[in-house]
């Protein structure tokens, strides 16, 4: 028999253990159309049965507020899996039970997995799951998620229940003046077998109650006459209960069905040998870990521990990846004759995907870290502890994460920064970082910056880039307000978090979560990127030069190879390079690279992308920015150490290597055009606009393409108006 | 007895939550994690900047702001 099972409970409660467990490596991850909320299937086969499990989100709840919940109820509604596997935590029974009563009450056949009952036992508490199946009318078994115990009998549970007949919701009575509404109401809704193919006539009347959202506006597409009469119950008994008890009916409903949950427990269920509030070793650890003054440090040398293992335990294969595509590269361009073609493959192919997949040994490692640190609890902590700085800008303590590893400690990046805004639930909160996170100075930024600074203040540099760091977190925390002022304004999503207890992470969890974040990162943005890159190759290579000019740069060419002693010519063109040139033939080969570099630069103005840069410089001079500048930034989209390359280009330099920038520095700080002042509104430009398309490309992966493309106009727009603040504000001043 | 709201509890001082004075989505996952009336809380800790707490219920640790606490009414224990 094929059969679907789903998997859901409370976060923390060991349900991703559980999936790996039953699946193993046979899972894999795609998303629920049209959120960013990982959906994870997987195969299970035994006795026959084929079952194709689903991880649900983790959620507390069944109602419709985060987009988790919705999610989450519509695939138990819509896609009726034969069993649903409720994973409740035994250490912390009566709060897990919450989500386990909701199951019950919408009517789907259940079995609920016990977990971590040795860690339950651990702590003195011991549980009669025999009784607890009884009274709720669900098979209970006791597992460990971690080490595989119960597994089988667990899923011989399920197969029971796959085979068995459907059962009648469970019934939570939710006292006198509410249970008479629900009578009312169901009548209403049976008479009219108002959304009765979907869900049960009681569950829908307790929703009306709860005035959720989603029934609400499902209802009122239905059938509107019947949905406005349960509204109407619903106001009379609102305003009853608001009068004589002073509350909500979703607030008794609640009441109820946690009254339900304790007296159930109450009945032998759970033997508790401690005060349950006693400090067990997790809280003991607490008392140092967020301690008032031992916690923030202890948490700024983890992050920074973080920063260095994301960035410097990378450095290796990152370098090897660098280096098998520059072999590539080179293996193109000794293959391929010179034109269009090879052009083709080595910048825009090679080099985009080279992009994409340089990124990867990054994203590993970051994904690894925060891994490390989400499963075995401290995320939470260091929320806990930063919660109120990032408070004031609109953001979340969680948000810290994704700005540190952007490049909030210089020289990091954006794009595994942008992804680390997965570890937070707040959607409002996640937006505002997402945005923001790419103002930190990423490590590609830092060329741009360094060869500012060694043009016009070679006097401080260390104070510079300091002072350059203080100005990004300053910039990013003030726009993240500016846009929860506006764009994504509204109240902020309540912080109530759970803090779960600490645990050692599975070598096997974090490896699976590590390996299926990095494939889907290369697997989905590697597509749009290269299409990007070659696009971006195609604006600077177009329109070529006409024949006429280059006919010109030949003859130039010509006439210094003419002029030259024969001998000398003969020696460069047979040298390969490696043996050394006599004075002459460096001299010559130094007059025709530096034609080249004219022609390059003549090309590069020549093209679309040059004519881009020349037709706005007239709205850049605001800014202190020449056509030069504006190709270079237009450049620095594909990666913004390519503004260090293009400006090179645009300058006549030649190849400049993005290491070694002197010359271009000597030559920046030597031109009529730039002083002091145009080197602060470019390092502002810079700091500010456009994120990089990989960036682009994975914001809108990570919420949508509406906010890939904000990010790049409201980036460039306020980069825009901070270098024309900054330059004529400066000029202004006289300097 | 006294009735304070949880933005007013000291460290490891404990009570019974009274009310809970709010509907919409606060007051629903206010619900959802546990915080009803009748139910025994403990003042676990709070962060470094005071803001925001961590309580004890039912076993496990929740942590809230305390424009949230404020909300929150609990009969303290002496």
């Amino acid at each position: 028999m094929n059969f679907c099972v789903a998997l859901g409970g409370n976060p923390n409660a060991g349900k991703t253990t559980l999936f790996n467990a039953l699946t193993g490596s046979r899972q894999h991850v795609g998303n629920y159309p049209g959120v960013t909320v990982d959906r994870k299937e997987g195969r299970y086969v035994q006795n026959g049965h084929d079952m194709h499990i689903v991880d649900l989100p983790g959620t507390y709840s069944l109602t419709a507020y985060s987009v988790e919940e919705v999610v989450a109820r519509d695939f138990l509604v819509n896609e009726r899996p034969r069993v649903t596997i409720n994973i409740v935590d035994a250490s912390n029974l009566e709060r897990n039970l919450y989500l386990t009563i909701q199951f019950l009450e919408l009517g789907i056949p259940t079995c609920v997995a016990l977990n971590m009952i040795d860690v339950a036992r651990g702590r003195g508490i011991e549980i009669d799951h025999n009784k607890l199946s009884r009274l709720l009318g669900v098979p209970v078994v006791p597992i460990v998620a971690r080490s595989g115990f119960g597994k089988k009998a667990l899923m011989d549970a399920v197969e029971t229940v796959a085979e068995a007949p459907l059962r009648q919701p469970l019934r939570v009575s939710y006292g006198p003046d509410l249970e008479t509404a629900i009578q009312e109401m169901e009548k209403m809704i049976t008479g009219g077998n108002f959304l009765t193919d979907l869900y049960p006539s009681r569950w829908i009347a307790i929703k009306y109650l709860e005035n959720d959202e989603q029934i609400l506006e499902k209802g009122g597409g239905t059938d509107p006459q019947i949905s406005d009469q349960l509204e109407a119950v619903t106001r009379k008994v609102g305003a009853h209960i608001e009068e004589t008890l002073e509350t909500y009916p979703e607030a008794m409903i609640a009441d109820h069905r946690y009254g339900f949950i304790s007296s159930m427990l109450k009945q032998g269920v759970v033997k508790e040998l401690h005060d349950r509030n006693r400090l067990f070793l997790s809280d003991r650890i607490d008392k140092v870990l967020v301690n008032r003054f031992a916690g923030p440090i202890i948490m700024l040398l983890v992050l920074m521990g973080l920063y260095q293992f994301v960035f410097t335990y990378s450095e290796l294969p990152v370098a090897w990846c660098e280096k098998a595509f520059e072999w590539l590269s080179d293996l193109v361009s000794a293959t391929l004759s010179d034109g269009l073609l090879k052009s083709l493959i080595v910048s825009g192919v090679i080099d985009g995907v080279g992009g994409v997949l340089g990124f990867v040994p990054l994203i590993m490692f970051m994904f690894f870290g925060i891994a490390v640190l989400e499963d075995s609890g401290y995320l939470a902590r260091v929320a806990f502890m930063l919660d109120r700085v990032f408070q004031i800008f609109g953001l979340h303590g969680s948000s810290v994460m994704a700005y540190i590893v952007s490049g909030g400690i210089a020289g990091g990046c954006a794009v595994p920064g942008v992804m680390a805004t997965r570890t937070l639930r707040s959607p409002k909160e996640r937006i505002a970082t997402l945005l923001t996170a790419p103002f930190m100075n990423c490590g590609a930024k830092l060329p741009v910056f360094a060869l500012l600074i060694a043009a016009f203040f070679p006097q401080s540099r260390a104070r510079m880039m300091f002072i350059l760091t203080l100005i990004s977190w300053g910039g990013a925390l003030l726009a993240a307000k500016f846009l929860r002022m506006t764009v994504v304004k509204g109240a902020s999503t309540p912080f109530v978090m759970e803090l779960p207890p600490y645990r050692l992470p599975t070598f096997r969890g974090l490896m699976i979560h590590t390996w299926e974040r990095t494939w889907q990162y290369a697997k989905k943005a590697g597509t749009v990127i290269l299409g990007i890159s070659v696009l971006l190759w195609a604006a600077m290579t177009f329109p070529r030069l006409p024949d006429a000019q280059i006919e010109t740069y030949d003859t130039q060419r010509r006439g210094i190879v003419s002029t030259a002693s024969p001998r000398v010519v003969e020696e460069l063109e047979k040298s390969a390079g490696a043996q050394p040139l006599s004075a002459a033939a460096v001299e010559l080969k130094d007059d025709l690279l530096a034609v080249d570099a004219r022609q390059a630069g003549a090309a590069l103005r020549h093209s679309l992308a040059g004519r881009i840069g020349t037709g706005i410089e007239s709205v850049t001079r605001w800014a202190g920015f020449d056509w030069r500048t504006n190709i270079a930034l237009l450049g620095g989209f594909a990666a913004k150490e390519v503004i260090v390359s293009t400006l090179g280009t645009a300058y006549s330099l030649g190849t400049v290597d993005v290491e070694a920038t002197d010359s271009l520095a000597v030559k920046l700080a030597a031109e009529p055009g730039w002083r002091i002042l145009t080197a602060w509104s470019l390092i502002v430009f810079v700091m500010f606009y456009a994120p990089c398309f990989v960036t682009v490309v994975c914001i809108a992966r990570e919420s949508s393409w509406k906010w890939g493309a904000f990010s790049m106009v409201f980036n460039t727009s306020l980069a825009f108006f901070l270098a024309v603040a900054v330059y004529q504000a400066g000029t202004a001043l006289g300097y | 007895m006294a009735t304070i709201n949880i933005r007013h509890m000291q460290v490891n001082q404990e009570g019974t939550i009274a009310s809970v004075k709010v509907g919409g989505e606060l007051g629903r996952r206010l619900r959802d994690m546990g915080l009803v009336p009748g139910t025994a809380i403990k003042i676990q800790g709070r962060a470094p900047l005071y803001d925001p707490v961590a309580l004890r219920l039912k076993g496990f640790t929740l942590t809230l702001r305390n424009n949230e606490a404020d909300l929150i009414d609990v009969e303290v224990n002496g």
